[in-house]
């Protein structure tokens, strides 16, 4: 038979009780996934209770608070608190997302807060995406082109712009990339929504001069048909981009060229 | 400290900081063929240039005719005569070119109807020396920080630059007054790298952190200033903080410039466009100092919006739909969720709110790295981006010159880099002196047990920022200013780190930014309280003119734990060449 339980030393264990020391009327329980690689103990789920009166509106202010007034130790990433650095990519309630702009009070009872999903964690909150970065090292995320003019710029007609829509934006959070079941099972192969995203972006950037060649470096059993439209992507996307529609169009492209 | 395991790298030239200066000048550095780490505390994208919102300045005249030297005046007179000339004509004769090799490099630029890039107006930013407002500021929707970003970390990725990623820079490599290169601290696997190089250069940003609200990131902590700092190099004109007009109220959000640019207004509590009254010529794109007083004067009135008269609102909800859509959604995103508000049909809740250092390292207009002794350099040390003050700032800076200073200087360093350094030149030894005393800090820190929180006393230092050194300043509230920072810094010496591992601890992480933090708070508060003058950002109540006689000098300021000296080097105030005459002091209105 196949073992299909976690290894012993991966095991989730009830971690630390935090009770609230400010005598609040309004308290949240904040569960938190901890693991430190300097023990050798397991992860382990912290509860933290927090006085939610003095608690702005997103969920990053929690772990802020967490960490300013609880328990320094907390690790996680967050940089620009607005959504547009991609740093604090983690999984609320059971959906990835920004913390710095999930409201809280969307999420009902106790909130549970874990690292992005099928990552290796490195601490706490904080997951390992080199192996994403890869990838997207792979896909060549440059202009190529063979113009000859130098002293201005490239034309490009505004409805050609608009081609770019809905994929620039692209943050490189990884929520997508981690919330796809074929990303998880092959994540060392399959590109993933992210990445596809952002190979698609330069595919149809009437700027470049490589399209064919890209579309001939994705083309791949792996890299790009392990998708399976599960469409996870498009539902974890924090900024309201649509990589599934991005892979559809990579696959049409290929189909018809 | 021989408990810690140190790890070598020899390289030509390191860079810190993989932002938009630190990625430009990498990318450089690679071209030309010299060996290059580019160490930085995030992944790159995750660099606060990918904030930038509104656009980055250039006389492309792409719509309507424009000039460099136009370009060259309006940001004289924005930085109030305290920006060096000679570097401000490089900047912004550079500034076409720099955008087109963006351009080049994939920026996905918003276009004109013929196809070519678009450009908005922006504040302070106008034609023929001040006579009506000109569309210089080229823009990727109100995203054009992030894509300028993802776009070099691309051009980065293509030059195979070495990156030295989640590396926590601690302290430079000094010897003999010349920088030998850096160490820092691998957060991934707690081990502590030793990178030795001809050329360092210091590409880490402002120091918003310092205050309690600000626009800027969490991880914007100034760590190369107080680097510098800490290897007893003076900054420059540290007192000069921009708030930015249009932060969301109660959260600090960046609303950008170029909502303005597109039609948007400013509006108090009785409905008046009261910009009009301040600025009759540019109104609501008067420059970003003259807004914020504006906003201020009214709010100190009584004229201020909400339930605590403190804000007022920025109207833009009367633009064309399509306007909004194609050009400002970001700050539509923005508004819905930090002040819950539908752009389209209600005014956004704004007050002014720390946003950039004019102040930093400085530097001559090759990047250089200054002494503070008249425009002698420090050997092996550049400084680029808003770390930097060239100055071509100077007392205020111009919305949308804070890119184009990241690319032009960027270019710059790296050009000048490859001059000095020849590749594959050997290191000589320097010795452990350096490392001991650096590792001696850490461990203490990382070994501290005392009774003060890392997060009380950096709030401390906030507050003391924020109430002390705001948009108006007066003797008595710097003088408090001088002292109640003081006692923050004092903290220092029972300060707690509950965490003792060394891989990804962030808790260490965080109280050696504060640690950094402290040091550029006393050095600009000091500075600030020495400036008898009210310049740009810097306005003194009790001394409300500005006095070129005594004050048209930057000030340099050391600071040695919670000592500081102030002194004085003169403006440049000559060009770089004949193609531009120098623009002599005049009366600042808009």
């Amino acid at each position: 038979m196949v073992q299909i339980n976690l290894p012993k030393n991966s095991e989730v264990q009830k971690g630390i009780y935090y009770q609230d020391k400010t005598g609040s009327k309004n308290i949240r329980k904040v569960n938190v996934y901890r693991w430190n690689p300097s023990d050798e103990e397991n992860p382990r789920v912290d509860t933290y209770e927090v006085d939610m009166d003095n608690c702005p509106s997103k969920v990053l202010d929690i772990l802020n608070k967490i960490k300013n007034e609880i328990d320094p130790s907390l690790a996680y990433r967050r940089s620009c608190a607005h959504g547009v650095c991609g740093s604090c990519a983690m999984n609320m309630d059971g959906k990835n997302g920004l913390a710095c702009t999930k409201p809280h009070s969307e999420i009902e009872g106790d909130i549970n807060i874990y690292p992005l999903p099928h990552l290796k964690v490195k601490k706490d909150l904080i997951g390992d995406l080199s192996g994403l970065y890869k990838q997207y090292e792979s896909i060549e995320p440059w202009l190529k082109t063979n113009t000859k003019v130098e002293t201005t710029e490239i034309k490009q007609s505004q409805e050609d712009r608009k081609k770019l829509d809905g994929a620039y934006e692209c943050i490189m959070c990884a929520c997508c990339s981690t919330s796809c079941p074929s990303y998880w099972w092959n994540g060392d192969k399959y590109l993933g929504p992210a990445v596809l995203l952002q190979a698609y972006r330069w595919i149809v950037d009437s700027r470049d001069d490589e399209r064919k060649a890209r579309l001939k470096k994705v083309a791949d059993e792996l890299k790009l048909y392990r998708c399976h439209t599960i469409m996870n992507c498009t539902s974890a996307c924090p900024k309201g981009l649509n990589p599934a529609k991005a892979i559809a169009e990579l696959k049409k492209m290929l189909a018809t060229s | 400290m021989s408990s810690y395991k140190i790890i070598d790298h020899e390289y030509d030239v390191i860079v810190l900081g993989a932002g938009g200066s630190g990625l430009r000048a990498a990318v450089g550095l690679s071209e030309a063929g010299l060996k290059t780490a580019c160490i930085s505390k995030v992944f790159p994208t995750r660099s606060h240039t990918s904030a930038a919102q509104g656009g980055i300045s250039a006389s492309l005249g792409n719509m309507g005719e424009d000039d460099w030297r136009w370009h060259m005046y309006d940001t004289v007179k924005g930085a109030d005569w305290l920006g060096d000339q000679d570097s401000i004509e490089y900047l912004c004769k550079e500034a076409p070119a720099a955008v087109i090799e963006l351009e080049k490099y994939g920026v996905p630029f918003s276009r004109t109807d013929d196809g070519k890039i678009y450009q908005r107006p922006f504040g302070g930013m106008t034609k023929n020396y001040g006579n009506g407002i000109v569309q210089r500021t080229c823009a990727a929707a109100d995203r054009t920080g992030h894509a300028i970003l993802h776009t070099l970390y691309g051009q980065a990725l293509k030059h195979n630059t070495e990156f030295f990623i989640e590396y926590f820079a601690l302290d430079l490599l000094m010897k003999d007054g010349e920088c030998k290169g850096l160490i820092a601290w691998n957060l991934n696997d707690g081990t502590i790298h030793r990178f030795r190089a001809h050329s360092t250069i210091i590409a880490t940003g402002g120091y918003g952190k310092a205050y309690y609200s600000a626009t800027s990131a969490h991880t914007c902590t100034g760590d190369g200033n107080a680097m510098v700092l800490r290897a007893g190099l003076p900054l420059q004109d540290m007192e000069f903080v921009q708030f930015h007009p249009t932060g969301i109220y109660g959260h600090g959000t960046l609303i950008s410039e170029g909502v303005r640019g597109e039609g948007g207004y400013l509006v108090n509590s009785k409905g008046e466009r009261f910009m009009e009254r301040y600025a009759p010529k540019a109104k609501d794109l008067a420059s970003r100092d003259v807004v914020s007083r504006s906003m201020s004067i009214e709010i100190n009135e009584g004229r201020g919006v909400g339930k605590e008269q403190d804000h007022v609102h920025l109207h833009l909800s009367h633009l064309d739909k399509s306007i909004i859509e194609s050009r400002l959604p970001g700050i539509t995103e923005a508004a819905r969720l930090f002040a819950n508000v539908d752009v389209t049909k209600e005014p956004i809740p704004v007050v002014p709110t720390v946003h950039y250092n004019m102040g930093g390292i400085p530097t001559n207009y090759k990047a250089e790295v200054l002494t503070g002794n008249d425009s002698e350099t420090v050997p092996g040390l550049m400084a680029i981006g808003e770390a930097a003050c060239v100055s071509v700032h100077g007392a205020n800076r111009l919305g949308s010159n804070s890119l184009i200073d990241l690319v032009v200087f960027g270019r710059a360093a790296a050009k000048r880099a490859a001059e000095i350094v020849k590749p594959g030149t050997p290191h000589e030894d320097i010795g452990e002196t350096e490392t001991e005393k650096c590792l001696e800090r850490f461990d203490k820190l990382r070994n501290s047990n005392g009774e003060n929180s890392t997060a009380e006393l950096r709030l401390s230092m906030q507050k003391t920022m924020q109430s002390k050194c705001a948009v108006f300043r007066t003797e008595k509230t710097l003088k408090e200013g001088v002292d109640d920072i003081r006692k923050a810094y004092d903290g220092t010496e029972s300060i707690s780190v509950k965490d003792k591992s060394l891989v990804f601890n962030t808790d260490l992480v965080e109280t050696l930014e504060f640690d950094n933090l402290i040091r550029q708070a006393i050095t600009t508060v000091d500075s600030a309280y020495n400036r008898q003058e009210s310049r740009g950002a810097h306005a003194r109540e009790d001394f409300p003119k500005r006095d070129d006689e005594k004050f048209m000098q930057h000030t340099i300021a050391w600071c040695n734990g919670k000592d500081t000296k102030i002194g004085y080097r003169p403006v440049t105030k000559t060009t770089l060449t004949n193609e531009v005459q120098y623009f002599p002091p005049q009366e600042r209105v808009y």
